[in-house]
C-alpha cells in the first residue's frame, strides 16, 4: 500500500511537467532574491519547462549528511576577499628558483617567453598576462594551488605556491622585491587590470553588444 | 576526379575507397579498407583500417548475425577533430540536429579523468541548512528530468583561410538529450539559505575546474546530468556527472562535477577572470558573459565541396543560449537579399535547429550566408558589425555570420571576414 503511494508520487512527479513562465512564479519557497553581485537576469520570456513539484516530500532523504571531514578533505576554494588562504608565506625571491625548476619550461625563463600561456607583462607583447590582464591577485594562488604545474597538478605545497605567486606578483612590477605574501598580504594586492573589468551588459534583444 | 582537391556533391563524408586484394574464394567480390576498434599500446582504444570483405552481390551471401554492440558502416569515416586541447565535431557530416555522442566536441584543461561510478560523490555545502553527500546511484534515485539541449565552447571562432570546413570554423558545438536531475531539487535538498546569491561547481580533472555560477541558473533550468542520448555520459563529457547550463558557455557546465558550493559572491576563479572574458570597446574586458548568443552556419554546401548547376537543398543549423530560434534566413546574392529558410519542427529552446532552403544554383559565382534570429529579436551580425562594436577581431563570444564563396566551377570555399 505505502509502495503504491510512493509509486503513485513518482510517476506523477515524473511524468507531469508544468509549463510556467519566468522563474519567480515557479520556485516555491527558499530561493534568494536578485543581488547586486550578480549581473545575470533570467529574461522573463523564456519559457522554461521542469517537472512538477506537487506531491514532493520535504525530502527525499536520498544521500548522506557531507562531514566536516569530507568538506574539509575537497574545500580548497579561494575567495577575493582572502577566505579560503591557508597558513604560511612566501617571497619573490625564493619563488623564482621554484619557477625555474617547475615553471620555466612551459612558461619560459622570465615568464616571457611561452611556448604556453605568457604570465609575465611585457610593454611589447599583446598577451594577456598577470600584470595586464587578471583583475584579482588570489586567483594566482588559487590557481597555481589546483593545476600547476601541468605534469604534476596539486603537487606544490602552500608555502611553494606562496613562493610562487610572489614571484609572479614581483616580475609583473604589481608588488616589491621583499614584501611578503601571506593570508594577510594577498588578498590587499591591487591588481592593475581590475579597473577594466565590467559586468554582462548582454540582456536579449536587437542590439548587438 | 581532380587529384588536388576532393569533389563531393553531397554532404556524405569521404568513402573508403576499394582496394584490391587477391583472396581465394572471392565470390566476386573486393575487399576494402574498414575500421575497426583495437586497444594502442596505453590501454585507449584507437580505429584502426582493416580490411573487410564486400561480396559483389550481398543476396548471395548470408550476412553479419546479430551481435552485441551496433558499430558505423566501415564505409563512413567520421572523425572528431582533435587539438593538444579540444577536439572538434565534424558539423559538415550529421544531419538533423542530435551530435553522436562519439563525434561530441571535447575541451578540457587537464585531460579526461578515469571516474570509478561506484567511488563516485557530489558534495553541496557552504550556505546551506544540510550540507549534503550524494552518490550517484543517490542523484539517480530523484525525480528525473530530459531535454534536448546545444553545449558550445564560447572560444567557437576560426578564419583566416578559404580552406576551412565547418568543423574547423565552429567544431565546439554540440547537441545532446541529456537526462539528470535539477539542479533545484537538489537545492531544495539541502535548504540553500537566503543570502546565497552564487555557487561554485568544481570538477574533479587534473585541472580541479571551477567556475562561479549565480545561484538565479539553479533555479531557472541548471541540471546535474549522468545521461546522454540514452546511455551514461561519455568520459570526454564528464562521465558520471555534469553539471548543464542549457545556453550557457561550455566551460560553466563543470565535467566529473564532484563538489558545489553555495556562497554569496564569485569566487573570481581563473577560468572566470584570465579566461572567459572578453575584450570589448573602450578597452573593457567582460566578465560573466555566460550566454550564448544567436549563431548559424550553412554546413551544406560547405567547403571543400563542389556543387553542380540546378538545385541544391542548402543545410545548417542555427541555436542561441537566449531560447528559441524564430528565422534563419538565407542571402545566395552575396547579401543584397535574404530570404527565410524552412526551419525543422520542433524548434527547441536552447537548441541547435536545423535549417534548409532549396536554391536554383545557375552556374554563376557568389556568395551565400545564413543569419539566426532568435526570440529576442537578436540578428546574427555580420564579421564587421561585430568586430566594429566590439573593437575586437575575434575572442570568444565572437558568433558572426559565415559566408561560403562558390566558384563558376562549383567549388567552395570560406569567403573573407569583410564580405558583408
Amino acid at each position: 500500500m505505502l509502495e503504491n503511494m510512493e509509486a503513485e508520487v513518482e510517476v506523477r512527479s515524473v511524468l507531469i511537467y508544468i509549463l510556467f513562465i519566468g522563474l519567480l512564479t515557479a520556485c516555491q519557497g527558499n530561493h534568494p532574491k536578485e543581488q547586486a553581485s550578480s549581473s545575470y537576469a533570467i529574461p522573463a520570456e523564456n519559457i522554461v519547462v521542469r517537472p512538477d513539484e506537487n506531491g514532493w516530500p520535504a525530502s527525499f532523504d536520498f544521500g548522506s549528511r557531507a562531514t566536516k571531514a569530507q568538506i574539509e578533505r575537497l574545500d580548497i576554494s579561494i575567495t577575493p576577499d582572502g577566505k579560503g588562504l591557508p597558513d604560511g608565506m612566501g617571497y619573490a625571491k625564493d619563488g623564482a628558483l621554484l619557477f625555474q625548476k617547475k615553471c620555466a619550461s612551459c612558461h619560459g625563463e622570465t615568464g616571457r617567453e611561452g611556448p604556453f600561456d605568457v604570465l609575465v607583462a611585457d610593454s611589447a607583447s599583446r598577451a594577456a598576462t598577470i600584470g595586464n590582464y587578471w583583475p584579482y591577485a588570489t586567483t594566482i594562488f588559487d590557481y597555481i594551488r589546483r593545476t600547476m604545474p601541468y605534469n604534476e597538478p596539486g603537487s606544490l605545497t602552500n608555502e611553494e605556491v606562496y613562493q610562487v605567486t610572489a614571484f609572479l606578483l614581483y616580475a609583473n612590477g604589481v608588488i616589491n622585491r621583499d614584501d611578503e605574501i601571506n593570508r594577510q598580504t594577498l588578498p590587499a594586492v591591487e591588481m592593475p587590470a581590475k579597473k577594466h573589468f565590467v559586468a554582462d551588459d548582454r540582456r536579449g534583444g536587437p542590439e548587438v553588444r | 576526379m581532380n587529384k588536388d582537391k576532393k569533389i563531393l556533391d553531397t554532404q556524405f563524408p569521404d568513402h573508403i575507397p576499394a582496394v584490391k586484394i587477391s583472396r581465394r574464394r572471392m565470390l566476386g567480390g573486393a575487399a576494402a579498407l574498414g575500421l575497426a576498434l583495437v586497444p594502442d599500446a596505453f590501454g585507449k582504444v584507437i580505429q584502426e583500417a582493416k580490411p573487410i570483405f564486400v561480396p559483389k552481390d550481398p543476396t548471395k551471401v548470408p550476412g553479419v548475425p546479430p551481435g552485441p554492440l551496433g558499430t558505423r558502416s566501415p564505409f563512413e569515416k567520421l572523425k572528431k577533430l582533435p587539438s593538444f586541447t579540444s577536439s572538434r565535431t565534424p558539423l559538415q557530416n550529421l544531419f538533423g540536429t542530435i551530435t553522436p555522442s562519439d563525434l561530441h566536441f571535447e575541451r578540457n584543461h587537464g585531460g579526461v579523468p578515469t571516474m570509478d561510478p561506484k567511488r563516485y560523490e557530489l558534495v553541496i555545502h557552504g550556505m546551506v541548512n544540510k550540507p549534503m553527500s550524494f552518490t550517484l546511484r543517490d542523484l539517480m534515485r530523484f525525480p528525473s528530468f530530459t531535454r534536448i539541449c546545444f553545449i558550445e565552447c564560447s572560444g567557437n571562432f576560426r578564419s583566416g583561410k578559404a580552406e576551412l570546413t565547418p568543423q574547423e570554423i565552429c567544431g565546439l558545438t554540440s547537441q545532446s538529450e541529456w537526462t539528470g536531475v535539477m539542479l533545484s531539487t537538489l537545492f531544495r535538498e539541502v535548504g540553500v539559505k537566503p543570502q546565497a546569491s552564487w555557487f561554485l561547481a568544481e570538477g574533479n580533472d587534473a585541472a580541479v575546474m571551477t567556475r562561479s555560477i549565480p545561484l538565479e541558473k539553479a533555479y531557472e533550468d541548471a541540471m546535474i546530468v549522468y545521461a546522454q542520448n540514452g546511455e551514461a555520459l561519455r568520459p570526454e563529457q564528464g562521465y558520471p556527472a555534469r553539471l548543464l547550463l542549457p545556453g550557457w558557455e561550455g566551460n560553466t557546465q563543470i565535467k566529473w562535477i564532484r563538489r558545489i558550493e553555495i556562497a554569496n559572491q564569485p569566487f573570481m576563479t581563473r577560468e572566470e577572470t584570465s579566461k572567459y572574458t572578453e575584450k570589448i570597446a573602450d578597452g573593457k574586458i567582460r566578465q560573466f558573459s555566460f550566454l550564448m548568443d544567436a549563431r548559424s552556419i550553412i554546413t551544406f554546401p560547405s567547403y571543400p565541396l563542389r556543387i553542380e548547376k540546378g538545385w541544391v537543398e542548402i543545410r545548417g543549423i542555427a541555436w542561441s543560449g537566449w531560447g528559441k530560434i524564430i528565422q534563419v534566413e538565407i542571402s545566395v546574392d552575396e547579401g543584397k537579399t535574404w530570404q527565410a529558410a524552412i526551419l525543422q519542427e520542433p524548434v527547441l529552446s536552447k537548441a541547435h535547429t536545423a535549417f534548409h532552403y532549396l536554391w536554383r544554383w545557375n552556374g554563376r559565382g557568389t556568395i551565400v550566408m545564413s543569419r539566426a534570429i532568435d526570440e529576442t529579436g537578436y540578428v546574427q551580425p555580420s564579421y564587421r558589425m561585430l568586430s566594429s562594436v566590439r573593437e575586437s577581431r575575434g575572442g570568444y563570444h565572437f558568433n558572426p555570420i559565415t559566408a561560403w564563396e562558390i566558384k563558376t566551377d562549383g567549388t567552395v570555399w570560406l569567403a573573407d571576414n569583410d564580405v558583408l
